[in-house]
C-alpha cells in the first residue's frame, strides 16, 4: 500500500521527462532569482547599461543610481515578472478548460480585445492615462472570452476554437485600425500603437501599482480552478458528475483571464505566445497533470518574460526592439509547428 | 443522515425536451441495488438522455429524479458526486496521464480543495485498479492503451470514487469480444455487491446473457421492463428493433442472436 503510494501516485514517472514537483518549482525559482538580479543590473545605453555599471555608479553618484534603479529598472523588472506569470497562468488554465493545447490569450483574441478596451478608454479620455485603463482592458477581455466560450467552448474541435479566435482577432483589429485611422493627431496614433506592440520599457511604478492588485485577483480566480481542470481531463460531463459546478468553473476562469490579461495588456500592450509556449514546454515535466501545471506555468512565464526583456535590452540596436514583437517572432513559428504536430496525432 | 450510502434512484414522470421535441417523455422508473440493469433500445430511443437525466446532467421537465427520496438537484454537488458515478460515452482522455493518476482522479469528490491523497485514498485506488485488472498498467500512459484497457481504467476511475450508484453509457461498444465479456463481468459483480448499476448497451446477446433486468426504450418511452426473457421476445425485437432473432434456451441460459432484418 505504501509502496504504491510512493511509487505510483507521488513519485516521478520513470519513463518520461517528469521531475519531482518540488525540484521543478525550486529550479524555476532559482532561475527567476538569477534573471531578476540580471534584469535589475542590466540596462540600455553605454554609460549605465552594462552589467556592473549601475554598481559603479552607485559608488560615484548614489542619487542618480538610486533613481535609475527605482524609476527605470525596478518597474520594468516587476512588470515583466507579473505580466509573465499572468500570461503563463492564463494560458495553462485556458488550455485545461478548453481541453485544447493550442488555447492562448493572444491567439484567442483575449489580448487584442484588452488592447482595444484600453484604447477605447484612452480614446474617450476617461481621465487621461488613468487608473481606468486596466478596467478597459478587463472589459475587453471579459467580452472576448465570453464570446469565445459561447462560440467554441462546447466543442473540443481545435479548428472551431481557432476560428473563433480568428473572428475575435479580426474584429478587434478592425476596430483598433478604425481608432488609428480617426486618431486626431500623430501623437494619439502613437499612443494607440503602445498597446499593439507590447513592451516593458519606460514604465513607472504607477503602472505596477495599477496592475498588481488586479493581476493577483486574477491569479486567485485562475488557481481556484485547479481541481476542476484535473477532472476536465475526462470531459465536461464527467467533471460535472464529479461534483464540479462547470458554470462556476468557467466563470472563474473567464474572470481570472480578464483580470490577468486585461490588466497586463493595459500597462504593457499585447505580448503574445507566452501563454502558449510556457505550458507546452512545462507539461511533460509535471506528468501532463493540468492542475500541477499552474504554478510552474506562472514561474516559467515570469522567467520567459524576464529573459526576453533582458534579451531586447542586451541586443544593441538603434531603436529598442519591443518585447511583444520578439515573442511574436518566436511564437508564431512555434504555433505553426504545434499545429502540424497536433494534426498528425489528433486527426 | 443515515450512515448507509444512497443507492435508490427513482425517476418520476420525467420528460426531457431538446428544442421543443421530447427526447424522453413521461418516464417513471425505480432503480435499486442488486440486479445489473441494462438500458436498451434502438438508436435515438432516448437511452443516453435518460441516463444523463438520472445522473443530474440534464434537467428534466414535468417530473423529477430522486436519489433516496430527495430530488437529485437538491443534493450538494459534492455529496451527489460521492454517491453517484457516471461513465460517459465519450471515452477520450485529453492528456497522457499515467493510469494510476487517472484512476486517482476518482478520489476528487472525496478530497478537500488542498488535500493530497492519503494512504487510505491510495489503498482505495489500488483496490480499484485490482478490481478492474489494470494494476499492471498503473505506470503506463493512458494514451497508449487498447480500447478494452482504457475502458477498464475508466471503470477503475469510477470505482475509486466508491459510488453506490453507477451509470455507464455504452461501456462495451467498440470493444472486442473478450474485452466485452471482461467489462460486463466486472459490472455484474459490482451490481451483485449491492450497488445500483445501470448500463446502456446495444449488444442484445450480451444484454440477455449478463443483465438481470432490461429496460427497453422506444421514442423516449419505456416500452418493456423485466427480465431478459420477458423483454427480449420475438414481438418486441420485431416491433422496436425491426429485426428477427434466434431466441433459444441452452443449458438453462437464455440466448438471443439478432439474425435478420424484418421483411
Amino acid at each position: 500500500m505504501y509502496a504504491m503510494n510512493d511509487s505510483v501516485l507521488s513519485g516521478p514517472h520513470k519513463t518520461n521527462r517528469e521531475v519531482k514537483p518540488s525540484v521543478l518549482v525550486l529550479a524555476l525559482l532559482f532561475l527567476l532569482a538569477a534573471l531578476t538580479v540580471t534584469s535589475l543590473l542590466i540596462g540600455r545605453g553605454a554609460s549605465t547599461g552594462g552589467l556592473g555599471d549601475l554598481l559603479n555608479l552607485w559608488r560615484e553618484d548614489p542619487e542618480t543610481a538610486r533613481l535609475i534603479f527605482s524609476q527605470v529598472r525596478l518597474p520594468r523588472t516587476l512588470l515583466a515578472l507579473l505580466v509573465g506569470a499572468s500570461l503563463g497562468l492564463s494560458g495553462a488554465v485556458l488550455q485545461g478548460l478548453l481541453r485544447n493545447p493550442l488555447a492562448e490569450p493572444a491567439l484567442l483574441g483575449a489580448s487584442s480585445s484588452a488592447a482595444l478596451g484600453a484604447v477605447a478608454v484612452f480614446y474617450f479620455g476617461v481621465g487621461g492615462m488613468s487608473y481606468f485603463l486596466p478596467f478597459g482592458g478587463m472589459a475587453g477581455t471579459l467580452l472576448a472570452t465570453a464570446v469565445l466560450l459561447i462560440l467554441g467552448g462546447r466543442s473540443q474541435d481545435t479548428l472551431t476554437l481557432i476560428l473563433a479566435g480568428v473572428a475575435i482577432n479580426s474584429l478587434t483589429a478592425a476596430l483598433t485600425s478604425l481608432a488609428l485611422n480617426i486618431a486626431p493627431s500623430p501623437y494619439a496614433a502613437l499612443e494607440i500603437v503602445f498597446w499593439i506592440l507590447g513592451s516593458f520599457a519606460d514604465r513607472t511604478l504607477d503602472h505596477v501599482y495599477m496592475a498588481t492588485p488586479l493581476m493577483i485577483a486574477g491569479w486567485l480566480f485562475l488557481l481556484s480552478t485547479r481541481r476542476a481542470l484535473e477532472a476536465l481531463t475526462l470531459g465536461e460531463d464527467t467533471a460535472a458528475t464529479m461534483g464540479f459546478n462547470m458554470i462556476a468553473v468557467k466563470l472563474r476562469a473567464i474572470l481570472g483571464t480578464a483580470f490577468c490579461v486585461g490588466a497586463a495588456v493595459a500597462v504593457t500592450g499585447v505580448i503574445s505566445f507566452v501563454g502558449l509556449v510556457v505550458p507546452h514546454v512545462l507539461r511533460p515535466l509535471v506528468g501532463y497533470q493540468p492542475g500541477r501545471l499552474l504554478i510552474p506555468s506562472m514561474l516559467g512565464g515570469a522567467a520567459l518574460m524576464l529573459g526576453a526583456d533582458i534579451g531586447v535590452r542586451a541586443i544593441s540596436t538603434a531603436l529598442e526592439l519591443k518585447v511583444g514583437v520578439v515573442t511574436a517572432l518566436i511564437g508564431a513559428p512555434f504555433f505553426l509547428h504545434l499545429l502540424l504536430v497536433l494534426r498528425r496525432t489528433r486527426p | 443522515m443515515s450512515e448507509s450510502p444512497p443507492t435508490k434512484l427513482e425517476i418520476k414522470n420525467a420528460s426531457v425536451r431538446y428544442d421543443g421535441a421530447a427526447v424522453v417523455s413521461d418516464v417513471s422508473l425505480m432503480l435499486s441495488p442488486g440486479p445489473l440493469v441494462g438500458l436498451i433500445g434502438a438508436n435515438g430511443a432516448g437511452k443516453t438522455t435518460l441516463l444523463r437525466a438520472a445522473a443530474g446532467l440534464t434537467s428534466v421537465s414535468g417530473g423529477n429524479v430522486f436519489m433516496e427520496n430527495k430530488p437529485i438537484s437538491e443534493w450538494l454537488r459534492a455529496e451527489r458526486a460521492k454517491a453517484l458515478g457516471y461513465l460517459a460515452q465519450d471515452r477520450s482522455v485529453l492528456w497522457p496521464l499515467t493510469v494510476a493518476r487517472l484512476v486517482a482522479l476518482g478520489r476528487l469528490p472525496h478530497l478537500g480543495p488542498w488535500d493530497a491523497p492519503s494512504a487510505a485514498d491510495a489503498s482505495i485506488i489500488e483496490q480499484a485498479l485490482t478490481d478492474t485488472d489494470v494494476l499492471h498498467l498503473a505506470e503506463r500512459s493512458v494514451t497508449n492503451l487498447s480500447g478494452g484497457e482504457l475502458t477498464r481504467v475508466l471503470i477503475a476511475r469510477l470505482l475509486a470514487g466508491t459510488p453506490s450508484i453507477l451509470l455507464a453509457d455504452e461501456p462495451v461498444s467498440g470493444l472486442d469480444p473478450a474485452h466485452r465479456l471482461q467489462v460486463l463481468e466486472i459490472l455484474r459483480r459490482l451490481a451483485h455487491q449491492q450497488r445500483t448499476v445501470v448500463v446502456v448497451m446495444h449488444d442484445l446477446t450480451l444484454a440477455a446473457r449478463y443483465c438481470d433486468r432490461l429496460i427497453l426504450m422506444s421514442e423516449g418511452r419505456i416500452v418493456a421492463d423485466g427480465t431478459p426473457r420477458e423483454v427480449l421476445t420475438e414481438q418486441t425485437l420485431s416491433r422496436y428493433y425491426g429485426v428477427t432473432a434466434t431466441i433459444a434456451e441452452q443449458n438453462g441460459e437464455f440466448m438471443v442472436v439478432p439474425w435478420g432484418l424484418e421483411a
